[in-house]
């Protein structure tokens, strides 16, 4: 029964991360990163982790797509032309080169994984990605990385409000 | 056919296909808003895995680091947008080949 939700929602979402990466206008390609974003959370409740579900839709498809439409919008970008992803001429030696070295590296990664005998799922108790078992392990084996990331989220907003401050002279 | 759990091989091999589409995202396209939309894809690939492994070993560690990695991400977004916003302020264009100034 899972796996008749798993295989349509994983389709969606390589289609959609397919249509990011061949769209032409920017806006499309953001459109299409939302609705991945909405289908990995899908894929995240599929794995009970509901926490990190809930925080994939507010923080990935609220915060950071909103953020990324608001550049888009900004920059004011036109729609490129239609050939705009195809690789450069120059390049296109190198281009096959490496799509050859991705497609070998990701045959090898799927030949490994189905190798590998991994087909029985522990069991899981009733608490297994809640929002009370992530947090108690937030808060007791990782609190210093939590400060961590707390400290790197100043820095990341004092250095974007330095960065984006046009210069006064 | 359709019976018991997914395996976690399929969550891998998703987690897999979706870190090369990425990768292709940033090899190929020149559009810098773009090639930012194809790391962000290659982040959440990654998280794919992460819970995967712990949803398969009964941890709660893995969804702790997919948790930082969203932290990391966040904060690269924010500053990376404000670096394309400041080269945009310097050069009206978004391609990336035309920003070449660092490169030889």
């Amino acid at each position: 029964m899972e796996l008749l939700i798993f295989y349509p929602i994983a389709g969606l979402c390589v289609a959609l991360a397919l249509g990011v990466i061949l769209n032409t206008s920017p806006v499309g390609s953001a459109m299409c990163l939302i609705g991945m974003m909405l289908g990995l959370a899908g894929i995240f409740v599929l794995q009970q982790a509901h926490f990190i579900a809930v925080l994939q839709i507010i923080i990935y498809a609220g915060a950071i797509m909103v953020l990324f439409m608001f550049v888009i919008m900004l920059l004011n970008l036109k729609q490129t032309a239609s050939a705009d992803w195809i690789s450069r001429d120059k390049n296109l030696f190198i281009t096959i080169l490496t799509s050859a070295l991705a497609v070998g590296i990701l045959y090898k990664i799927v030949d490994i994984i189905f190798m590998a005998d991994l087909d029985s799922p522990a069991e899981l108790p009733d608490t297994f990605g809640t929002v009370a078992t992530v947090g108690e392990s937030l808060f007791t084996d990782f609190v210093l990385p939590f400060e961590v990331a707390s400290l790197l989220l100043l820095a990341a907003m004092i250095g974007a409000v330095v960065l984006a401050k046009p210069k006064l002279d | 056919m359709f019976e018991g759990t997914v395996p976690l091989a399929h969550y891998l091999t998703l987690s897999a296909v979706l870190f090369v589409i990425g990768i292709a995202g940033v090899l190929v396209r020149r559009n810098v808003i773009v090639v930012f939309m194809s790391i962000e894809i290659m982040l959440n690939a990654v998280n794919i895995s992460l819970i995967a492994f712990d949803h398969y070993l009964n941890l709660s560690n893995g969804q702790i680091f997919s948790f930082m990695v969203m932290c990391v991400a966040a904060a690269e977004v924010s500053v990376g947008l404000a670096i394309i916003i400041a080269l945009h302020r310097n050069k009206p264009t978004v391609n990336l080949d035309e920003f070449n100034l660092l490169k030889w």
